[in-house]
């Protein structure tokens, strides 16, 4: 460093270049931290594997960018500026579901969009976790007498975690993923294996009414979901 | 036609317009024979036609009358008859109404379609075929557009039973133009599905195109993807209070309070109830509030879908639609679904201390040239942006007005047409400021329009302010007296509309005497605007296309309902 390039503060102590600034007096301090310190002598950690990778999972969340109704902009707003979601550990958006850890799902689903969520559900690698943000996700919130409205995502996705709310305040949301990441470092929130609702193909399904009349327009090959209203909670 | 200047203004003028407004009797005559009998509706006189004349009164009211703009086309279901109501107005001057009413017989409901008169009743009528089962004599794509394809029965009828199990298919990549084909080796097109999972959709449209190389061949918006019933919500809910809070719902961009303003003016003037001046005030305040946080969404979202950029102009965007975020909580309470207005007012007066309030509005005022100046820096003085948008996404104003289209998208292609100007409401009459519009007719085009609407309605937002804060004390009448429970007389049908973030959005309300209406149909602006896709995007490159979707600033909540 050049003497001329040297600029002092008005204590008179010279600014040195960023990269000393922050390595501080002495030693490198970088290496000296708390955490150092606190290890004592032996720079080891010993843990259990499983223990290890909760936590790790847990600590880097990558969200699956992805938008159905109105509390999907309360949603941007927990990812922008002033709550930044980022913060937690919990990832800018991914658009693309392979590269997904987590789904929110923000907002009601219907009929002719259950089955598309369910295929994007399944395309996210697991270990995978939902939580599902809103009253309609939960039971079909203000819409649970629609005609069209399927009365909650468990219906067709297994949840780890429900944010109430018409729509949750960001804060909510975030709470909900701070929950989450609790829990999955925990070890609470297992990767999921069981799937309560599966796409039935056409020709699978029992001969009804229903199934006789659409028989000669349906392909038996196409994937299918089959909604009794009747029996919806 | 003579490019002389006629001699006699008369000549030229329309049938049936006269100083006092539309001379109902003369259009009677244009029609003749074709009308069978007259309705009255609240905002227009109706003319019953003939189901397989519809062609011949709708063309005659648009060619000799001028009624250029078919606002809405509400199907409904009597117990012993289906009617479809075709709502006119003029681009010009949309206080001149008219509707032509089409009833058809229960057994076999078949009426003529409107869609050569109007390309926007391509996507109206579908949809009254899908929800109520009315079947249109000649319309070039009669399918199901907001349920699935499988649906059984037509939910909005009077025999549907919400029981019934259905099916529903996930069928992908069918190609559309695969009959079309010249030969099976012919490998120049290829059929690609733009979401409904997607993050230039702007939530769950499905865009079904087909490219031929690079540019696009076709191009279809596959809509109902968030179709939540929201006509069959607000036809079990009470005038009163149990359907304000879903107008928040249809256009969900923070333009809440615009909404609840379509569904009181609707009510308030089917129901004859006064708003006091005061509540009127605070109204336009916070609804242009709300204009601005839709507007500040629908620009950083475009930025995301041009520049790719979820960074600086995303976040600015967001930074100032949280001041208004918070500036609206304070006002309603919540911050996007704000419930705020009621029949005959609104919900309370402004927050304690007032000039607390009146304070946090003018700093956010007061900040707005400087952010505004910044966007123009940031966004629309950009070199890429420029080519992104400029001449991108072209539609020609006679284009707009064969859809429908609203809003700045109407604007933005130099149709000066703004409803809270030209059918007045609220307080805007008093108020100083300008309509926005652009001559573009491109993307570019759209966005400035945007832009220069935040800064009318902040122009709107600071008169308000003014105003309130010198309101004597004792004449702050935030609610008329309205009866607890309400009930407009039987057989009164209205719509009406006011301008909302997305342009015209109207309400036609039917009453049958009881405390619920008996229809509710919600005019979308978004779900016209949206037809006007393939107009800008048919032989335009797939990034164009993106751009021009960005640019229409659809909502899907108001586009399915």
């Amino acid at each position: 460093m050049s003497s001329d390039n040297t600029r002092t503060t008005k204590h008179g102590a010279e600014i040195e270049s960023t990269q000393e600034a922050r390595l501080g007096e002495g030693v490198d301090s970088r290496f000296n931290s708390t955490l150092r310190e606190a290890f004592g002598s032996t720079p080891f950690i010993l843990t259990k594997f499983d223990q290890f990778m909760n936590w790790v999972r847990g600590s880097s969340m990558f969200m699956l960018q992805f938008g159905i109704a109105c509390c999907s902009i309360e949603m941007i707003h927990t990812y922008a500026i002033k709550h930044d979601l980022d913060r937690f550990g919990a990832g800018v958006p991914r658009a693309s579901p392979r590269q997904a850890d987590v789904i929110i799902v923000p907002g009601t689903i219907v009929s002719k969009f259950a089955p598309r969520m369910k295929r994007v559900y399944d395309q996210m690698p697991e270990p995978k976790f939902v939580v599902s943000m809103g009253s309609c996700t939960i039971s079909g919130g203000p819409f649970q007498e629609g005609y069209n409205v399927v009365k909650g995502a468990e219906e067709v996705i297994p949840v780890d975690i429900h944010v109430p709310g018409c729509p949750p305040r960001p804060e909510a949301l975030i709470y909900g993923v701070a929950k989450l990441q609790e829990r999955i470092a925990n070890g609470e929130s297992a990767p999921v294996t069981v799937k309560p609702y599966e796409l039935e193909q056409f020709g699978d399904l029992e001969q009804d009414e229903l199934v006789d009349k659409l028989a000669d327009q349906i392909d038996e090959e196409d994937l299918v979901m089959r909604y009794n209203w009747s029996d919806s909670p | 036609m003579s490019l002389e200047e006629p001699d006699d203004p008369l000549a030229t003028r329309d049938v049936g317009v006269t100083e006092e407004g539309v001379d109902y009797d003369a259009l009677a005559d244009l029609l003749g024979d074709t009308v069978i009998d007259r309705e009255s509706h609240v905002n227009a006189e109706g003319f019953v036609v003939r189901p397989d004349e519809v062609q011949d009164a709708l063309f005659a009211l648009r060619d000799e009358a001028g009624f250029d703009h078919c606002a809405c086309v509400t199907a409904q279901d009597y117990d012993d008859r289906y009617e479809s109501i075709y709502h006119l107005r003029k681009y010009d001057d949309p206080t001149q109404e008219v509707s032509v009413v089409v009833p058809s017989p229960k057994s076999d409901p078949v009426s003529q379609t409107a869609e050569p008169v109007y390309r926007t009743a391509d996507w109206h009528e579908r949809e009254a075929y899908d929800l109520v089962g009315i079947d249109y004599e000649g319309h070039p794509d009669m399918r199901r557009i907001l349920l699935p394809e499988t649906w059984q029965g037509h939910p909005l009828s009077q025999d549907f039973s919400g029981e019934e199990p259905q099916v529903v298919t996930l069928r992908e990549h069918a190609n559309p133009l695969a009959d079309d084909k010249r030969s099976e080796d012919d490998p120049d097109t290829m059929f690609i599905n733009i979401g409904p999972h997607h993050p230039a959709t702007h939530g769950v449209l499905h865009v079904e195109t087909v490219l031929d190389g690079e540019q696009i061949a076709h191009v279809e918006p596959d809509i109902g993807y968030l179709h939540r019933c929201e006509e069959q919500m607000c036809q079990q809910g009470t005038y009163r209070h149990q359907i304000m809070p879903y107008p928040d719902r249809w256009d969900y961009v923070s333009a809440g309070i615009l909404n609840e303003w379509a569904y009181a003016r609707a009510a308030e003037d089917l129901a004859d109830i006064e708003v006091p001046e005061y509540a009127q005030v605070i109204r336009t305040m916070s609804a242009e509030m709300s204009r601005i946080a839709a507007h500040m969404l629908a620009l950083g979202t475009f930025a995301l879908d041009v520049f790719g950029d979820f960074t600086a102009v995303f976040q600015y965007a967001f930074r100032d639609r949280e001041v208004v975020q918070d500036l609206l909580e304070d006002l309603t309470g919540q911050r996007l679904m704000f419930n705020y207005l009621r029949l005959g007012g609104v919900a309370w007066d402004l927050p304690e201390p007032r000039e607390e309030f009146f304070e946090k509005t003018r700093d956010f005022l007061d900040d707005m040239p400087e952010k505004l100046k910044e966007y123009h820096n940031l966004v629309t003085s950009n070199e890429i942006f420029q080519m992104r948008c400029v001449d991108t996404g072209i539609l020609p104003p006679e284009e707009a007005k064969q859809y429908g289209a609203t809003g700045p998208v109407a604007r933005g292609s130099g149709i000066d047409y703004d409803l809270r100007r030209d059918d007045p409401y609220g307080y805007y009459s008093e108020l100083d400021w300008d309509v926005v519009t652009e001559d573009g007719c491109d993307n570019y085009a759209r966005v400035l329009c945007r832009m220069q609407e935040v800064e009318q309605s902040a122009r709107i937002i600071e008169q308000c302010v003014d105003l309130l804060e010198d309101w004597p004390e004792d004449e702050r009448d935030i609610q008329a007296n309205v009866p607890r429970t309400l009930r407009p007389d039987p057989d009164t049908e209205i719509y009406r509309a006011v301008e909302a973030a997305k342009g015209e959005l109207g309400i036609y309300i039917r009453s049958d005497g009881t405390d619920k209406p008996a229809r509710f149909k919600i005019r979308s602006p978004c779900f016209s605007n949206l037809q006007t896709l393939p107009v800008m995007s048919e032989g335009e490159f797939v990034p164009d296309m993106i751009a021009s979707l960005g640019s229409l600033d659809i909502v899907l909540g108001e586009v399915d309902r």
